[in-house]
């Protein structure tokens, strides 16, 4: 009997050896960023080299400091509370947007009412809402963090909008006609079509926040990585403003590594495997 | 004994469907469509394209609610409905079986699917996405999940175009397998003359926009006898009936 071409499976897209070609094609990037990175620091260390300066220190004094600072604890301290805020600030901002958002994407009265207040906030600059935050709730971590996430929200909002505009409204439908519950058309229905803009908004998400986090705790914190920058910046110690924000650097990578990539390749494996 | 509620016609009785182009101007999708589908009765719903029985379909499965007129279900306003759409239409970011599984009740989600899957060939392809299927075997998928229901009522819009023929022909085979393993008041859509006279008991004609019913062509003859040369003489005693305005 013969093979009906139309109806046959594709399920040999999944073979071993595909698998283990992947790792090492996976394995090849990291190698290549490592290689990259080690030439950056090389560079770095031949142009302090050249114009040395105790405004310009060599890698090797900025990981000195690094080390003094983390065996005394102050950098994870200071790194913790910088976390503490990002992640409150983020979490606050995607769930604020994202309701705000698919509201708008699916109401086109409410949108045209709305839409010119986003268009004002997304405008309105990080610095002036941290101060009048500060200045209306006073010095304290709430008017701290709800600062942060209120820059993020209209940014979140412009996305989710967009990823419930773009929604098929077959599946709706198909949800309508088998009764599916509320719980259930939220889960399987709703949330896997925003997927992508939700990981969009809350990549670029994660980027914003820890900069102007940085912003607010200069300005009216005592601790956390922006508070010691302003501190290194008064003793004018380059090599610890370096220190500190390449550990936070280093910290949102891991977390860009560790948590966000698998949450979306675990998000996006239904997607047609690559034959 | 069967409950009262199940026993029950599907009764349409449509007064009117406007459409609004996008200029505004009215656009009279049916009018006055009126028809029954007894309980346990395979119906085609047969009319040139844009005649409105998607529309009618759209209208019973709930999809729209702006017209005159009224139809009743069997087994009332709580009676399950099943759909086949035209396109497959699966959640791409779950497997067949979670598909499947979805369009049941909370309470029967547990239940034992393997005849079904079987009947329909897609054991082996429980645990695919839909991205891994042919569009045929998406079109099986598709059924399961209407049978899966156990519906009181089954729609079909079209559910075998842009499939090749062959296809198309053990697609409507499997078709009447599962649904005689249970019987169920259904209504399809079809502009196929072949797919209305070898599935269904009868046939509901409908005219050119705005779509009404202009008879109907019944079919007693058990389905495994409507062989090559009794089709022929359906397909002649229908355009004997409906000439064709051609």
């Amino acid at each position: 009997m013969r093979a009906e071409p139309v109806d046959a499976p594709s399920v040999n897209a999944r073979e071993p050896a595909a698998r283990a070609g992947g790792f090492t094609r996976s394995l090849l990037p990291a190698l290549m960023a490592a290689v990259s990175l080690v030439g950056l620091c090389l560079a770095w260390d031949i142009a302090a080299e050249i114009w040395p300066s105790r405004a310009f220190p060599p890698p090797l004094d900025v990981w000195r400091v690094l080390v003094k600072e983390a065996a005394g604890g102050d950098l994870f301290y200071h790194l913790g509370m910088t976390l503490w805020r990002v992640s409150a600030a983020f979490v606050l901002a995607m769930a604020a947007g994202s309701v705000i958002g698919i509201l708008l994407g699916g109401n086109r009265r409410i949108d045209q009412f709305f839409s010119p207040w986003v268009v004002l906030f997304l405008n309105i600059p990080a610095l002036v809402v941290i101060v009048l935050a500060y200045i209306w709730f006073g010095l304290n971590e709430a008017a701290a963090i709800g600062a942060v996430a209120i820059n993020k929200i209209p940014n979140v909002i412009v996305t989710m909008r967009e990823g419930a505009r773009a929604m098929d409204p077959r599946y709706r439908e198909m949800a309508l006609v088998y009764r599916f519950g509320a719980f259930d058309r939220i889960r399987h229905v709703l949330l896997p079509q925003l997927q992508p803009y939700f990981a969009a908004s809350s990549r670029s998400g994660i980027a914003l926040i820890w900069k102007i986090v940085l912003v607010v705790e200069l300005l009216g914190r005592s601790n956390g990585v922006g508070f010691q920058i302003y501190l290194y910046f008064q003793l004018f110690d380059v090599a610890a403003i370096l220190a500190y924000t390449l550990a936070f650097v280093a910290i949102m990578l891991l977390i860009e590594l560790l948590l966000v990539q698998p949450f979306e390749r675990h998000a996006t494996r239904w997607r047609r495997r690559p034959a | 004994m069967r409950p009262v509620g199940a026993v029950a016609p599907l009764r349409v009785d449509i007064a009117e469907k406007t459409f609004r182009s996008a200029e505004g101007v009215p656009i009279a999708a049916l009018r006055n469509l009126s028809f029954d589908v007894r309980q346990g009765e395979f119906a085609c719903l047969f009319g040139p394209s844009g005649c409105g029985k998607t529309t009618t379909l759209r209208i019973l499965l709930g999809l729209e609610r702006d017209f005159t007129g009224s139809f009743q279900l069997p087994g009332g306003k709580d009676a399950r409905v099943a759909a086949v759409f035209q396109e497959p239409i699966l959640l791409p970011w779950r497997t067949v079986e979670q598909n499947v599984r979805l369009a049941l009740p909370r309470q029967e989600r547990g239940r034992a699917l393997d005849a079904l899957f079987e009947t329909l060939g897609l054991a082996g392809m429980r645990t695919l996405y839909p991205a891994e299927l042919s569009l045929g075997l998406a079109r099986r998928a598709a059924l399961a999940r209407a049978f899966a229901t156990e519906p009181a009522v089954l729609f079909l819009d079209e559910p075998f175009v842009s499939l090749d023929e062959r296809t198309a022909q053990r697609l409507r085979q499997l078709l009447l397998s599962v649904w005689s393993a249970r019987p169920t008041t259904a209504l399809m859509v079809t502009h196929n003359l072949r797919e209305a006279l070898m599935l269904s008991d009868r046939i509901i004609v409908l005219s050119e926009r705005p779509g009404h019913v202009l008879g109907t062509f019944d079919i007693r003859l058990p389905r495994e006898r409507r062989g090559p040369q009794v089709m022929e003489d359906l397909i002649r005693s229908f355009e004997e009936k409906f000439p064709r305005p051609d």
